[in-house]
C-alpha cells in the first residue's frame, strides 16, 4: 500500500496500524479458546468491526500527552510542599475528606486498573482491547498521582498512613471494596457495564466533581491540580462507557434484557457507594460546593434522565428503584454522617457536629427533612458533648449482605422507620438495606452468601481480638486517640490551632484575613 | 438464578451459626430511636434468657438514650423476623424461637425519640 512509503502517517492510518492492525486471525488455536470469557455471559457480538473508538488514541501519542500533563502536575506538587500548602486550606477538618478519598477512592482506581487490564485481554475485538488497555494505564496513573498529591498531607495530619491495609480491613471500606470485587469477579461484559457505563458514564460526575470542586473551594491546590490533570482522562472514560453500552445493544436484541439487569444492579450499587461522597459534600467540606441533593438533581436526574431517554430506542428503561433515589437524596447524607459520628471510634478520620452556620445551611438545603428529622439529633449530641458526654455507639451495626453499608436507610415511604429486607436461601437468613440490594442477592445468591462482612468477622474472632480497641488498633491499624474519635481537641485540631497562632499571634480565630494576605 | 460463571460455581455461606463458637447473632432494632443509626448486631448465647438479655445486655446498649429509662416493657410490642412476638422472659432465646441472625424489633408506644423526632 502507498501509505507504507509515506514518512508521516495521517491520524487515521496511524490509528489503524497501531490498534486494529495489531490483531490477527488465529490459525492453530480456535478463537474461542484464545478468548475463553467472551461467551458465557450470553452477550452476542456479531461484528466487532462495528466498534467505534471515539478518541482514536494510539499509545505513542498517549505517552507524549500524559507525560506533558504529568510534568506540570509534579511541578505544582513540589511548589505546594515547599510553600507548606497544607496551612492554606480552609480548615483542618477538610483533610478528613482527603482521608476518606485516600482510603476509599484511590484503591478503587487501582482495582479499576486491574479490572481493565484483565478485560483488555478478553475481547476478540482489537478496538475494545486497546481502549481497555488505555483506560487501565489511566487508572494506574490516577492512583499514583492521587497518592503523590495527598502524601504531603500525611506528613502533617493523622489517619493517612496505611490506606491499602485499611482498604482491605476497615469496616466501612468494605463498602467500596465489595463494590469493586463484585465487578472484577463478573464477566468482561458485565465489568464494562458496571464500571465503564454505570459508574464512569452515569455516576462519575458525582464522585469527581464534588471531590475536585471541594478541593478548589477549600484551598487544596495539590488535589485540585490532580483533578485538572485527570479531567481529560475521565472525559475519555465516559465516552468509552457510552460506546460500550450502545455497541452491545446494537449487536443483538438478545443482549437487551441482560444489559438491563446489569444496569439495574450497578446503578443501585453505585448509588449506595456514592452515599459516602454525599456525606463528604454535606458534612466534611468546611466550604461547601453544593448540596448532595443539588448534585443528584444536576448530575443524575437531569443528565441521567436525558441519557435514558436516548437509550429508550434500544428497549432500555431507567434503572429499577430510581424513584427511591429521588426520595433518598433528602435523607441519606444525614443518615450516613450520623453513622460515622457515632462509630468514630473505628474510623481513620475525625467526625464532629456541624457549627451553627453549617446547620443552618443544611436546614436551607434540605427544607423538607433536616429540621424535622435530623437537626434535633445533632443538637442533642452537641448538648451531650458540651456536658462531656460525647456520644459514641459501642455496639456493632447491622450490615446489608450486598452493599455492606449498615442498614441505616429509612423506608422510602416512612423516614422514621428503618428499611429492612430479608430473604432465606437454603435455610440461612440474609438481611438487606433495600429492595435494590435484596434483588441483587436473589439474582445471584451464591455470589453473596460468602460476603466478608466485617461485623460478622469480628464476632467470629477473625480480626485479632474480641474487643473493639484491639480490632481498631491491631487489625485496622487505626491509632487510637490519634486517627479516630471527635475532631474537636484531636491532635490534628490542636496542631492546626498552633499553626494558625504562629501566623496570627495577636488575632482571635476568624479575624486573620489581613495576616493571611501578608 | 445461579451465578453466571465459566464453570460450575459453588460457595459456602460465611456466616453460619457454627462459625460463631457456640454463640449466635441477634439484630435488635428499637423503633423511632434512630439516634442509633441501625439495628444493633449483638453476639448472644442461645441459652441466655430473654429477661437477662434485656436487663444485662440490651439496657446497657441503649443507656445513652434519654428514653431508655422510660421504657415500660409491659407495654412493649415486639416483632420477631416480621411476625408478632410475645417473649417469655424466663425462657432462653432459643426456646423463644429466636434463632441465628434473627431480627427483633422493639416498639415502645409513647416514646418517640429526641424531641419527638424519632431520633
Amino acid at each position: 500500500m502507498a501509505t507504507h512509503n509515506k514518512k508521516r502517517l495521517n491520524l487515521k492510518d496511524k490509528y489503524r496500524y497501531l490498534t486494529r492492525d495489531l490483531a490477527w486471525e488465529t490459525t492453530y488455536q480456535k478463537k474461542e479458546d484464545v478468548f475463553p470469557l467472551e461467551h458465557f455471559e450470553g452477550i452476542k457480538i456479531t461484528d466487532w468491526d462495528k466498534w467505534e473508538d471515539p478518541f482514536r488514541l494510539t499509545m505513542d501519542s498517549y505517552w507524549k500527552y500524559q507525560a506533558e500533563k504529568e510534568k506540570k502536575l509534579y511541578a505544582i506538587f513540589d511548589a505546594f510542599a515547599q510553600n507548606n500548602g497544607h496551612q492554606n486550606i480552609s480548615d483542618a477538618r477538610y483533610v478528613n475528606a482527603l482521608k476518606l478519598f485516600l482510603t476509599g477512592v484511590s484503591p478503587l482506581e487501582y482495582q479499576a486498573f486491574q479490572g481493565f487490564s484483565r478485560v483488555g485481554r478478553q475481547f476478540s475485538g482489537a478496538g475494545a482491547r486497546v481502549a481497555c488497555q488505555m483506560q487501565a494505564i489511566d487508572e494506574l496513573r490516577h492512583v499514583q498521582t492521587q497518592l503523590h498529591a495527598m502524601s504531603h498531607y500525611n506528613k502533617h495530619f493523622n489517619g493517612l498512613h496505611d490506606f491499602s491495609h485499611m482498604y482491605d480491613r476497615v469496616w466501612f471500606l468494605s463498602v467500596p471494596k465489595s463494590f469493586m470485587d463484585d465487578a472484577r469477579t463478573a464477566g468482561p461484559f458485565e465489568f464494562l457495564t458496571a464500571i465503564s457505563f454505570s459508574f464512569e458514564y452515569v455516576l462519575t460526575n458525582l464522585l469527581f466533581v464534588p471531590f475536585m470542586s471541594g478541593a478548589a473551594y477549600n484551598g487544596d491546590m495539590a488535589t485540585v491540580t490532580f483533578g485538572f490533570s485527570a479531567q481529560s482522562d475521565e472525559a475519555r472514560h465516559m465516552t468509552l462507557g457510552l460506546e460500550v453500552i450502545k455497541f452491545m445493544l446494537e449487536q443483538h436484541e438478545d443482549n437487551v434484557p441482560i444489559i438491563q439487569r446489569w444496569i439495574d444492579k450497578w446503578f443501585w450499587r453505585g448509588y449506595r457507594l456514592l452515599t459516602l461522597v454525599g456525606m463528604m459534600m454535606d458534612y466534611m467540606l468546611p466550604n461547601k460546593v453544593m448540596s448532595w441533593a443539588e448534585a443528584w438533581e444536576v448530575y443524575y436526574e437531569q443528565a441521567g434522565g436525558a441519557l435514558f431517554k436516548d437509550l429508550e430506542r434500544y428497549g432500555i428503561r431507567p434503572p429499577k428503584y430510581v424513584e427511591q433515589t429521588t426520595i433518598g437524596k433528602e435523607h441519606i447524607t444525614h443518615q450516613v454522617w450520623a453513622t460515622f459520628y457515632q462509630y468514630s471510634k473505628a474510623t481513620n478520620f475525625h467526625t464532629w457536629i456541624p457549627g451553627d452556620e453549617e446547620l443552618n445551611w443544611l436546614s436551607e438545603k434540605y427544607p423538607n427533612t433536616f429540621d424535622k428529622y435530623y437537626r434535633p439529633r445533632f443538637e442533642f449530641w452537641r448538648e451531650q458533648q458540651a456536658k462531656g458526654e460525647r456520644f459514641y455507639n459501642d455496639t456493632l451495626p447491622h450490615l446489608c449482605q450486598v452493599c455492606q453499608v449498615p442498614a441505616i436507610f429509612t423506608e422510602p415511604d416512612d423516614p422514621t422507620k428503618l428499611s429492612h429486607r430479608s430473604h432465606v436461601h437454603e435455610g440461612e437468613r440474609y438481611h438487606f438495606c433495600s429492595d435494590g440490594c435484596c434483588d441483587i442477592f436473589k439474582n445471584e445468591p451464591v455470589k453473596y452468601i460468602q460476603a466478608w462482612l466485617p461485623v460478622h468477622q469480628i464476632y467470629q474472632g477473625n480480626c485479632e481480638g474480641g474487643d473493639l480497641e484491639t480490632v481498631v488498633q491491631k487489625y485496622f491499624h487505626i491509632n487510637i486517640g490519634q486517627d479516630n474519635l471527635e475532631y474537636v481537641g484531636s491532635p490534628d485540631h490542636q496542631r492546626w490551632l498552633a499553626w494558625k497562632k504562629l501566623e496570627t499571634p495577636s488575632q482571635p480565630a476568624g479575624s486573620n484575613k489581613e495576616h493571611d494576605a501578608a | 438464578m445461579t451465578v453466571n460463571a465459566i464453570g460450575e460455581y459453588t460457595a459456602t455461606p460465611r456466616d453460619v451459626q457454627a462459625n460463631f463458637h457456640g454463640m449466635q447473632l441477634l439484630y435488635v432494632y428499637w423503633e423511632k430511636h434512630l439516634m442509633y443509626c441501625s439495628a444493633f448486631a449483638l453476639l448472644v448465647a442461645p441459652s441466655l434468657t430473654f429477661g437477662d438479655f434485656i436487663d444485662q445486655m440490651f439496657m446497657g446498649v441503649i443507656q445513652a438514650h434519654p428514653d431508655s429509662a422510660k421504657i415500660d416493657f409491659s407495654q412493649a410490642l415486639w416483632l420477631l423476623n416480621d411476625q408478632p412476638f410475645t417473649p417469655d422472659y424466663a425462657a432462653s432465646l432459643e426456646a423463644n424461637g429466636i434463632d441465628h441472625k434473627s431480627l427483633l424489633r422493639l416498639s415502645t408506644p409513647g416514646l418517640n425519640g429526641v424531641q419527638g423526632s424519632c431520633s
